[in-house]
């Protein structure tokens, strides 16, 4: 009996390793693959008889090279930190006040328009990338990173919104009316005990504003058509994958680059982020 | 606060003045605070979205500056087409398919991850990377390892003896191989999303009825779907929601991956509203394919509502 | 110094009729204690004395001047709060010295300020640390001094106790009164404990369903209650009511004694079957039922344990209660009424 049990025990455990494992390479592999690639000679690559995995000539620095020397990637990447930096910006001005005022001041009406704020996170950009388009054409701001720095926080300030709301809520309301008995108003208990208090919910959404702009990739295709003013996500599919030549190493390089280290600050924080995502489901 | 300091003022009840008011009254504070975000919304938002409605029966196009009113001509000239019916198709073959793996494999792995062990963290941030890594530039990894020359995929299997010597599947290049690509990506792609969620929901389920479940002799099987799925499915439907929007209205897998090729077997409408509008220069047509989706999302919305009313969190 | 009145005050949130027309007004240095049970209003009456909610009707008068349009950083009041309200993100010393420096107090005087309102509580080596490395006790006691350093017209006190052990509560009242009457300032208390009530206030307010039952000294309220709420709520038993044919009699169970070990003239005899007996140690509780000419109804006797008279379980002795201790209520209105003789109720 004893020994069935640690028969068992022993299988539930390599079972759960194997899950766990299995589905850890499928989530990193291409990760791990970008930076392999990175780091090949082209003629290794483009060798079928040679084991992809291994180095079968000394590694090399040469797509590091091409992607910053000759294509526009390190312009990419700075135009995507000042539209990033920008819009997080605007995210914070509209989404800080809103949220407090969803949380404390608008009371039952607040809570619909809560929802209904929330809602517009739902509503994707293939639905108004062709409108949106004519508007940007219109206000003359095509072809400019402004068009996206004015377009990214319609996703970026709904869910900001909703999760700031979420932390200033859990804010005991008595530290407020102690501010406020102590001689603030309601807006000097706002900026001096609540926005003190919640810098780790305004750092959340920085970091996910951030994000969500280096994801983007409908607007940013439509609306622009420079290659100097591509962001990162839009400038290496499209200008470095033209026809039939692909210049793997450096599109791997660029690939990884952008997305790895933006990836493990983000991992801090994704608790926070979830809090959002499951609106009341979760107690 | 200078209020404060002249006492006399105070005592005497010296009006403030308006600004200080303002600070003050929260039936004003609110609504200033939270009119730029809703102002900026329906700006962006709320006004685009009515445009949309109003390109989709117009014969609106991108060098045109006319604007004439056709009617519902561009929904019924766009349903006819065979391209549109092919989209429409592989639109909800691609979510719901997607979906449906993603929802199994993101309950396997949350499940799992629900334990803990050496180097969990790890294994978490790795995991979490296709979600918040680029979504373009995650798929171009993948358009690599696909290569229809190069495949490492294609390699391994062939080294392991999997696949014969004369056998190496292009990935992109068949009609159901292509489509069963691109779903995979996706899975790929969302998979972390859902199994994190999914994660939040078993942690909430208190542990006490585990241990109740344990103590009453139930089997591991038993214990999962008599227990723990009814108490995680609120949750999972939230997933389920996010996950549908995320995979009805996507075309940035599509359009790094095949373009809608080959022979638009990947098409799906978001990728098609933006290859017929962008692309076509057919505002008043894509308008009107990516109107289809709304209904969808229409849908999706009164799941969330229903949600946060039963929860009444919010 | 400065006093608190409340005119026809009243608050509604939705159909919920929070505080339902209160008048109210401290005496100059009053210690004023608001009782009653959770959910009467009275610390929604608090809160529309301090200004964190607009009365629907009615007004606040600090000082004889209506405040209704006064925001509270203007009503030269302070508040301790039930949970404290400590900032999270300041150290002890920011804490006290927060409602200084929102009057624009230059820095050095601030210190001054806060270093004597420290003292004063005895906090002065806890001025680095942050909120969260403190004790219940030391808290309150922070949460004391930032109400006391500005040198407020009025105190508001939101149950500042009820966070406190038991063991530390009794200190903590008894710290209280001495600040209290050592620097006079009138004073609002918010309680649902009748002990801290009774220890504390000048006079008491008890409250219901938001409306003042009664406004007295502890003694007042306790001796000649107004009516049959109060009568019930002060007192650990209450008051014991017995229905006569017009009026309800109400007596205390701690006159309610033996006739073998009190034998009063002017005293109403009452048969008394016990059934329970409860040894508290300083005091017996004995339940039971009233046995004819009275009405068979459930009374309860607290007898100190210096009285020794065996009583057990199931016997009926002969009880007394003297006359002047017996309350007179109205049978529907619960209001107190003339005293009556005990045979006009009794057949």
């Amino acid at each position: 009996m004893a020994t069935l049990y640690r028969v068992r025990r022993w299988l539930a455990d390599g079972a759960h390793f194997g899950i766990v494992a299995a589905f850890t390479i499928f989530a990193a592999f291409p990760f791990y693959w970008m930076l392999i690639t990175t780091f090949k000679r082209t003629t290794d690559l483009m060798n079928r008889t040679h084991n992809p995995f291994l180095f079968h000539e000394p590694p090399t620095l040469e797509h590091l090279r091409v992607l910053f020397y000759d294509t526009l990637y390190g312009r990419w990447l700075a135009n995507t930190a000042v539209v990033g930096v920008l819009v997080v910006v605007v995210t914070l001005v509209l989404a800080v006040p809103a949220g407090y005022a969803l949380a404390r001041l608008t009371g039952r009406w607040g809570e619909q328009l809560g929802i209904g704020i929330f809602l517009t996170y739902l509503v994707p950009p293939t639905l108004l990338f062709i409108p949106l388009s004519r508007v940007v054409v219109g206000l003359g701001l095509q072809d400019s990173l402004w068009s996206l720095v004015l377009v990214y926080p319609s996703f970026t300030v709904p869910f900001s919104t909703w999760l700031l709301m979420g932390f200033f809520k859990a804010i005991p309301s008595d530290l407020e009316d102690a501010a406020m008995i102590d001689g603030y108003s309601r807006l000097g208990a706002f900026v001096k005990i609540v926005m003190p208090i919640s810098i780790a919910g305004i750092l959340t959404v920085v970091i996910f504003s951030f994000t969500l702009v280096m994801q983007e990739f409908v607007y940013a295709l439509t609306f622009i058509s420079p290659v100097s003013q591509y962001t990162v996500s839009v400038g290496v599919p499209t200008f470095l994958v033209h026809g039939d030549v692909y210049f793997w190493g450096s599109l791997m390089a660029g690939c990884f680059i952008a997305s790895v280290p933006i990836a493990v600050v983000y991992n801090f924080f994704v608790d926070r982020f979830i809090a959002g995502f499951t609106v009341g489901a979760v107690k | 606060m200078e209020a404060v300091k002249g006492e006399a003022r105070v005592l005497l009840g010296a009006p403030a003045t308006r600004f200080s008011y303002i600070r003050d009254r929260e039936e004003w504070l609110g609504p200033l605070m939270l009119g730029p975000a809703i102002l900026y919304i329906v700006l962006v938002v709320g006004f685009p979205f009515f445009l949309a409605l109003y390109y989709s029966v117009s014969d609106i196009t991108l060098g045109s500056r006319s604007l004439g009113f056709v009617g519902l001509k561009n929904f019924t000239g766009v349903i006819g087409t065979t391209k549109f019916q092919t989209a429409l198709k592989n639109t909800f073959v691609f979510a719901i398919l997607s979906q449906l793996l993603v929802l199994v494999l993101g309950n396997v792995l949350a499940l799992a991850l629900q334990k803990d062990f050496r180097g969990k963290w790890l294994v978490r941030l790795l995991i979490l990377l296709p979600w918040v890594a680029p979504i373009s530039l995650g798929t171009i990894g993948w358009l690599w390892i696909v290569d229809s020359i190069y495949s490492v995929i294609n390699w391994t299997l062939r080294a392991v003896g999997i696949f014969g010597p004369t056998f190496w599947p292009i990935w992109l290049g068949v009609p159901h191989l292509a489509m069963g690509t691109v779903i995979a990506v996706h899975v790929w792609r969302l998979l972390p999303l859902a199994t994190v969620i999914l994660l939040a929901g078993l942690s909430s389920i208190p542990k006490d009825i585990h241990d109740a479940a344990q103590v009453d002799g139930a089997s591991f099987w038993r214990h999962y779907f008599q227990v723990t799925l009814p108490l995680l499915l609120p949750v999972a439907v939230v997933a389920l929601l996010f996950g549908l929007v995320f995979a009805f209205t996507d075309m940035t897998v599509i359009y790094v991956l095949t373009r809608g090729g080959p022979y638009d077997t990947t098409q799906v409408l978001a990728s098609l509203a933006f290859f017929t509008g962008v692309a076509g220069g057919d505002l008043a047509e894509g308008a009107a394919i990516s109107l289809f989706l709304f209904p969808l999302l229409l849908a999706a919305a009164i799941g969330f509502l229903r949600i946060a009313r039963r929860s009444e969190v919010v | 110094m400065a006093t608190v009145e409340a005119r026809d005050i009243r608050k509604s949130f939705g159909t919920v009729r929070a505080v339902d027309g209160v008048n109210l007004s401290t005496k100059e240095g009053e210690f004023l204690v608001l009782l009653g049970s959770s959910g009467c209003g009275k610390t929604t009456l608090l809160r529309m004395i301090a200004g964190l909610e607009k009365p629907t009707s009615g007004d606040v008068l600090i000082g004889g001047q209506v405040v209704n349009d006064l925001p509270p950083r203007a009503r030269k009041i302070a508040m301790v709060f039930q949970s404290y309200a400590l900032y999270p993100h300041m150290t002890v010393f920011k804490n006290i010295a927060f409602p200084l420096k929102a009057q624009g107090m230059r820095a050095d005087a601030v210190r001054q300020r806060v270093e004597w309102a420290a003292a004063l509580f005895g906090i002065e080596l806890l001025l680095h640390r942050k909120p969260r490395q403190l004790s219940g006790g030391e808290r309150q006691r922070v949460a004391l001094a930032r109400a006391v350093v500005r040198e407020p017209a009025v105190f508001l006190l939101d149950e500042p106790l009820s966070n406190l052990d038991a063991k530390l509560r009794a200190s903590a009242r008894d710290e209280l009164q001495q600040f209290q009457r050592r620097i006079g300032t009138t004073t609002i208390y918010v309680t649902h404990d009748q002990v801290e009530a009774m220890g504390l206030g000048d006079r008491i307010a008890v409250m219901q369903h938001g409306r003042v039952r009664q406004i007295g000294t502890p003694m007042e309220v306790y001796d000649e209650p107004a009516d049959t709420f109060v009568a019930a709520f002060l007192g650990s038993p209450p008051m014991n009511l017995i229905e006569g044919k017009d009026c309800l009699v109400g007596f205390r169970p701690e006159h309610f004694l033996p006739k073998e070990a009190f034998p009063m003239t002017e005293a109403a005899s009452v048969p008394f079957r016990v059934t329970r007996l409860e040894y508290l140690g300083a005091d017996r509780l004995l339940y039971g039922v009233l046995e004819r000419p009275f009405p068979e109804q459930k009374v309860i006797a607290k007898l100190p344990s210096t009285v020794t008279t065996s009583i057990r379980q199931g016997e009926t002795h002969e009880f007394v209660v003297k006359e002047k201790d017996l309350k007179f209520f109205d049978r529907d209105t619960g209001l107190r009424t003339a005293p009556r003789p005990l045979s006009t109720q009794f057949a």
